[in-house]
């Protein structure tokens, strides 16, 4: 025992392991700390040195270098999914004309959303709804006073409402959203999360205007991911006012949807600088039903399954 | 014996109760028998042989007797009366039972009473509003979920997006005259369409070269004298028109071109057809980007 440990010792000397050493043999740690720093190192310096070798190789080639490899990351390895949208699917576009936004997207109703939360809604939550109001043009913020969605609902469609809005609260933050379409449309409920208002966001700008903001919706690929997409548009009025500058931003990342409101101004035709104002917050879809609000009797089109869902790392529903 | 008096002695002040819950201002009398729920005298139901109290079991209101006659019976101790749901009636029924017992036992029996119906009435309200759901998160997934949405976050690169999404736009024209950039992109545009002129016509130059020296045998009543000036021409036309036909513009032109072309026609068609050709360019790189109609991108 006492020769193997002189041996490990003399052999760092000549810098370079036996092939049948390994670090955790040695049983005294300050040693075994030390010998795999060692290795580390080692190892470290291997590593530079091909990278330059391939970097010097690159350079004599010149053009016929082979194409830079691609790194994998997990857009690029995501499990191809059979309901992604092909942008001239026939079907697709049949749905689309036919569906509850039909209305919406053939310029017929005006959006008119309704915001509300969950009863005895703290200081922030409140901040909250009230902030999105001033995003969302044609928006209104009515206090809960306890009453029940499900009668809230019918009073909404009698006075035009096309959209309600319900924030959940839970420890005077909220974290949770349902949105619902009026006349018999869908509802979709997402978890929310990291929400900052307007005070906690730095480098913002000023208070957004009234003028109706842009909309982009990036990366919804899915039919799952069209239908949420045509309802986060259905939000805003149809022609946006450029003169306003703004814009409002759901981004589709790995199934969380993230919102910003920014406004921008293109400095040349190259270069544009955005601003954000206006509240951020992030969402994921847990349920989307077929009608109005209904928990108990409602037809659920699409529920979040974890295990089944969120199995696998690559795969995505949005 | 029954000692009552005996018993608090004990209990109450000297030594041990394991009913008794000693507070900063008051004690407490965890038994369940105990009326008032104080630690007292009056009230301790040990050292009382004479008590009452009103119990509630799944709605039902009971009132409980105990007298000293059956003090050496502890299974039996306990007389279990069912009390009326008609409030009144019920409060009647106490008086009836506890006719001729002390006051205090009385009234604190009526009081504790009342306290439960109010209290099974607000359960019963209660249950008819909505309620809320508490949903238990599991500690594990929620960290889970926080790490992907930062890991998702970094990855999403909001800020490019946005802006080359705007970008796009731009270039596009969903924005309309609103702004002045884009000149910069028109005179790129000619630019481009000058040099692809430019390169046509070195292309349609060296044809001409290429095709002098070839012979091609023609029949001897479709060529007119007037056509022959036009052969050239006609090269052109064929050359590049197969030009045309690797560029995937419509295939309208082409055969336009090909039925112009077996017209015979002049070479001020020939170069009406090149002038066409042109104009076609500039339309076919209009086509490459077109005005968004609406302004959506999924």
């Amino acid at each position: 025992m006492y020769g193997m440990e002189k041996e490990t010792k003399m052999e760092p000397e000549a810098s370079s392991f036996p092939p049948t050493f390994s670090v955790s043999e040695i049983k005294n740690k300050q040693r075994r700390h030390l010998m795999f720093m060692k290795l580390k190192q080692e190892k470290r310096k291997q590593k530079m040195q091909l990278k330059k070798k391939k970097k010097k190789e690159r350079e004599a080639l010149g053009d016929k270098a082979p194409p830079k490899e691609v790194p994998k990351t997990i857009e690029n390895q995501r499990v191809y999914d059979e309901t992604t949208v092909d942008p001239e699917d026939e079907e697709v576009a049949f749905d689309e004309g036919t569906d509850e936004f039909s209305a919406y997207f053939n310029g017929l109703t005006n959006p008119q959303v309704l915001i509300t939360t969950s009863d005895r809604p703290r200081g922030r939550t409140m901040r909250f709804c009230r902030q999105l109001a001033t995003v969302i043009p044609n928006a209104h913020v009515y206090y809960r006073k306890g009453l029940a969605l499900k009668r809230i609902i019918p009073q909404c469609v009698a006075r035009n409402f096309t959209y309600l809005m319900v924030v959940n609260e839970d420890r005077q933050v909220p974290n949770g959203l349902v949105l619902c379409h009026l006349p018999d449309g869908p509802t979709a409920h997402f978890k929310v999360s990291n929400v900052r208002l307007r005070k906690e966001i730095k480098r913002r700008g000023k208070d957004p205007t009234e003028h109706s903001p842009e909309v982009i919706l990036n990366n919804f690929s899915t039919r799952l991911g069209h239908s949420i997409g045509r309802l986060f548009a259905a939000l805003f009025p149809q022609d946006p006012q450029f003169v306003g500058r703004q814009v409002a931003t759901f981004h589709n990342q790995r199934d969380f949807i993230f919102f910003r409101f920014h406004r921008y101004i293109f400095k040349n035709e190259k270069k544009v600088g955005i601003q954000e104002l206006g509240p951020r917050f992030t969402l994921k879809l847990r349920s989307l039903q077929k009608g109005t609000f209904d928990s108990k009797f409602g037809e659920y089109e699409w529920v979040l399954k974890r295990h089944e869902m969120d199995a696998c790392r690559r795969k995505f529903q949005l | 014996m029954q000692h009552d008096d005996v018993i608090w002695d004990i209990i109450g002040n000297r030594q041990f109760c394991s009913f008794k819950v000693k507070t900063k201002g008051q004690n407490f009398c965890r038994n369940e028998f105990n009326v008032t729920g104080l630690c007292n005298r009056s009230a301790c139901p040990l050292s009382n042989s004479q008590y009452a109290t009103v119990r509630e079991e799944k709605g039902q209101c009971f009132l409980y007797m105990k007298v000293i006659e059956r003090a050496a019976f502890p299974a039996k101790m306990w007389e279990k009366v069912k009390l009326s749901r008609n409030y009144e009636r019920a409060l009647e029924q106490i008086d009836e039972n506890l006719i001729y017992w002390p006051r205090f036992l009385r009234h604190k029996c009526k009081q504790r009473f009342t306290k439960i119906t109010q209290y099974l009435i607000r359960m019963r309200r209660l249950v008819l509003k909505r309620q809320r759901k508490l949903v238990p998160l599991s500690r594990k997934v929620e960290s889970r979920e926080k790490r992907k949405e930062e890991k998702a976050l970094i990855a999403a690169q909001l800020d490019n997006a946005i802006e080359k999404e705007l970008l796009e736009r731009l270039k596009q024209g969903t924005y309309g005259d609103i702004y002045n950039f884009p000149s910069h992109a028109f005179d790129r545009a000619l630019e481009q369409q000058d040099e692809e002129s430019e390169s046509g016509e070195e292309e349609e130059e060296e044809e001409d070269e290429e095709d002098v020296g070839k012979r091609e045998f023609v029949a001897e009543d479709e060529v007119d004298e007037s056509d022959l000036s036009d052969f050239e021409d006609m090269n052109k036309l064929r050359t590049s028109s197969d030009e045309e036909e690797q560029e995937d513009s419509s295939e309208e032109e082409e055969e336009e071109m090909q039925v112009k072309r077996s017209k015979g026609k002049s070479p001020a068609n020939g170069a009406a057809a090149r002038k066409k050709r042109a104009y076609v360019e500039i339309e076919y790189e209009q086509e490459t980007e077109p005005a968004p109609k609406s302004r959506v991108t999924l």
